[in-house]
């Protein structure tokens, strides 16, 4: 049976399409079916981030008004076998989506892959709401920052309310927490919410914390997902958080104290994180 | 606590944003679970009260609160002396 996964936080800029890349090629290493949509019409960028941008030829809305078929639409990852993606349209608006069409497309995936990862735009308009309506599971992905918290929570009770799920009183969605940006150091001297507060106010299982990392924007320039960057802190925390998902739910979490470092790395990292910074 | 913090004797920012936030969302919730035609309601029975007594009506307070398995829907108004 095929699960239906949203990545979803209401926020912009969190870390959605960033999530959506690493967990849906986590999925895949882990030898599962995948394919990755992006729901974010309009604004399509699942598909630079996943490095697959010139081999889009059609897309999710051409589907959905069977304008192409699955298979003309859905690309084959280059890096990844099991591993598709299926992006959004750049040229139409947000309303091309209905839920019959979005519903029709689910069903045509759900035989063929084991995970459908679906990417929601930013927001709470049509297409966030049709990422999130046929879910089985969601991700919420949240900075440890007050506005993403709040809209975290606000996407929570939509996942409540205007789901299938929620409109059939069927198990509700699944939620997970995923906390991304996370900077210990800042943490510890009382800068940033820690994983602690951000638990304790939405209440949701914490499925992975995915620390402040320069891997995630040279992962982006690339355009390989940073769940490959086996040797970054982030892309391990990412593994992690796709080994937990897939049933090791007690897998102790990393990254959520500051590294400790030996005497010699200390005095010759130091030049190149000033100039970092 | 970080001691520069504390010789400061500044409030970490991390603990007002949670402050803030446990209150912001406290609120939310409940509102959240409010039905739709809650608005419409207060409007409906304010008016009802306004066609027999001078009310002022920002005077009048629908609230519907949650409790276990039942709710209350609680309407609070405050009546001018001269009403009476």
């Amino acid at each position: 049976m095929s699960q239906i996964i949203v990545i979803t936080s209401g926020k912009g800029g969190v870390g959605k399409t960033t999530t959506s890349a690493a967990f849906a090629t986590g999925l895949a290493l882990q030898n599962c079916k995948t394919v990755v949509i992006d729901f974010d019409v309009g604004l399509r960028n699942l598909d630079i981030i996943m490095g697959c941008e010139r081999r889009v030829v059609y897309d999710f809305v051409n589907v959905v008004n069977e304008e192409a078929t699955l298979n003309q639409a859905l690309i084959k990852d280059k890096k990844v076998d099991n591993l598709h993606i299926l992006p959004a349209s750049q040229t139409r608006d947000k309303e091309a989506l209905t839920k019959e069409g979005v519903g029709r497309v689910l069903d045509q995936l759900r035989e063929k892959f084991d995970y459908i990862v679906c990417d929601s735009p930013a927001g709470i308009e049509t297409g966030a709401l049709m990422a999130m309506y046929y879910a089985d599971t969601a991700i919420i992905v949240t900075n440890p920052e007050v506005s993403s918290v709040r809209d975290s929570d606000r996407i929570l009770g939509i996942l409540g309310s205007k789901t299938r799920r929620a409109e059939n009183n069927e198990e509700p969605v699944k939620e997970h927490l995923l906390l991304t940006r996370y900077s210990p150091v800042r943490v510890q001297i009382g800068e940033m919410l820690s994983v602690e507060d951000v638990k304790e106010i939405l209440a949701i299982p914490l499925l992975g914390v995915i620390p402040e990392s320069k891997a995630v924007l040279r992962a982006s320039n690339m355009g390989s997902p940073v769940i490959l960057d086996e040797e970054s802190d982030a892309g391990q925390a990412y593994k992690d958080a796709v080994t937990r998902f897939l049933g090791e739910t007690d897998l102790p979490h990393r990254f959520l104290e500051i590294k400790k470092k030996g005497l010699l790395r200390r005095i010759f990292s130091k030049s190149r994180e000033e100039q970092a910074a | 606590m970080n001691l520069i913090n504390f010789l400061r004797k500044r409030k970490p920012s991390a603990s007002i944003a949670k402050e803030r936030l446990q209150i912001i969302i406290s609120h939310e919730r409940a509102q959240r679970n409010n039905p739709d035609f809650l608005p419409q309601l207060q409007k409906e029975i304010v008016d009802v009260i306004a066609k027999y007594i001078a009310i002022d009506k920002d005077q009048v307070k629908v609230n519907l609160d949650h409790a276990g398995d039942h709710a209350v829907l609680e309407l609070n108004v405050m009546m001018p002396e001269e009403a009476l």
